[in-house]
């Protein structure tokens, strides 16, 4: 499709706004900036690079979250949008920020533990129940309704629960 | 690296990727069937987790064989006959009943992460950072399969004689763990992966005292001449399966 008008160069600052608006597929609750999963933005000739790193390497919604950031950049008139996924250096939980882990936790999800880069050292943590805010819980299942989450029940109000897995 | 070892290298790697492929290909089947609801949403993340890491390995060959990396894997898994995939039978067994996919989910597991530790170190840098990278996930596949092998073993009587069925059944296909991968030999003189006799040594003094904790004994038996080529007849139902949709409509984009 060839253009009559000249493209478009929307602000780098702009542009990082409107990928904050852009949600994570499956917890919507959330942006993909703050999850730490949108890395880099750059220009490449008349192309806007995004590059995207997934939490796990078999995150299925990847894809749909190239899309979604296509789709809210192009509100911005920005038409060509690569986005690249990059798996090094691989995502961690500590590129979540303090305010997605307090958004994760209002919404019942246990935010995953900070750790020093060796996540299993945090492993066997107590994790807090996100209601009640007692430790007293248990481990259900290292898997969750996806890759990145864990099932727990809290032992004092007796919900069950998930936590982000530290990674 | 030197250039001659770009194409055993791939070799290597694809073979590595098959056995996840085929292996959480295999899994999958228990999506919708599992004993439990929690059990079967797991059991199918770990599937999905193997298929995602078959395609971390695949995509890694391409680079190294000059493919293009968006399409390779793809190509690699839907359009390859039975005969050349470099499984290993191990992985291709039907699923059987939970005790025995759990049992061969772990002793995978605990494979994988004694030879990830030797991958980690590789001195082809794109090859030790995805293997850290898998290395972080197999973490919970491992905390998952062994409190699984623990629970039935340590079970009741029927979950017990389960396992041990199980265990009588994988073990002997399980040595083949220990045969070296395509290309290895000449890889493993340049520090490029480790070898799999040293990390099956390793594997198998963890395993054997693990099983053994959970109440379950393990049988003799003797390593064979592994010829990766050669297939047990259930892998070309399997790839029937698989492979059916994409080759009908090939062109197709989803």
């Amino acid at each position: 499709m060839v253009s009559t008008s000249t493209p478009v160069r929307a602000s780098t600052a702009r542009i990082w706004q409107a990928l904050a608006e852009v949600p994570d597929p499956e917890l919507p609750i959330v942006n993909l900036v703050e999850l730490g999963i949108i890395r880099e933005v750059e220009w490449v000739a008349d192309n806007l690079r995004v590059t995207i790193t997934p939490t796990f390497a078999a995150c299925p919604a990847y894809e749909v979250m190239g899309a979604n950031i296509q789709a809210r950049l192009q509100q911005l008139g920005i038409e060509q949008v690569e986005v690249q996924v990059r798996h090094e250096p691989h995502w961690t939980s500590e590129w979540i920020s303090e305010e997605a882990r307090r958004k994760l936790k209002a919404a019942g999800l246990a935010p995953p533990p900070h750790h020093s880069g060796d996540f299993i050292q945090v492993l066997l943590d107590p994790v807090a129940c996100p209601r009640c805010g007692s430790t007293n819980t248990s481990l259900r299942n290292s898997f969750g309704t996806t890759p990145c989450r864990m099932i727990y029940t809290c032992n004092d109000c007796k919900e069950p629960f998930e936590q982000f897995k530290p990674l | 690296m030197k250039k001659a070892l770009h194409n055993p290298l791939a070799q290597y790697l694809i073979a590595l990727a098959d056995d996840e492929l085929i292996l959480g290909h295999r899994n999958s089947e228990w999506t919708g069937h599992a004993p439990i609801l929690e059990e079967d949403i797991a059991f199918a993340n770990i599937a999905l987790d193997e298929i995602g890491h078959a395609r971390l390995w695949y995509e890694l060959a391409a680079d190294l064989i000059g493919e293009d990396k968006n399409t390779f894997p793809d190509k690699q898994v839907f359009f390859r006959p039975a005969q050349e995939f470099r499984c290993l039978q191990f992985v291709e067994l039907p699923k059987g009943d939970w005790a025995f996919s759990m049992l061969r989910q772990y002793l995978f597991d605990a494979l994988e992460a004694q030879r990830l530790k030797g991958l980690m170190e590789s001195k082809h840098k794109p090859l030790a950072d995805v293997a850290a990278k898998i290395n972080n996930e197999e973490i919970y596949h491992l905390r998952h399969t062994r409190a699984w092998v623990t629970r039935l073993g340590l079970g009741t009587d029927e979950s017990l004689r389960r396992m041990q069925a199980a265990l009588d059944e994988l073990w002997p296909y399980a040595q083949a763990l220990g045969a070296a991968l395509p290309g290895e030999i000449e890889l493993v003189g340049d520090s490029l992966v480790p070898s799999s006799s040293k990390t099956f040594v390793s594997w198998k003094k963890e395993v054997s005292a693990f099983l053994k904790e959970a109440n379950l004994k393990t049988i003799e038996a003797t390593v064979h001449e592994v010829d990766r080529a050669v297939h047990s007849e259930y892998l070309g139902v399997l790839l029937k399966d698989m492979q059916e949709v994409a080759q009908t409509e090939p062109e197709a984009s989803w």
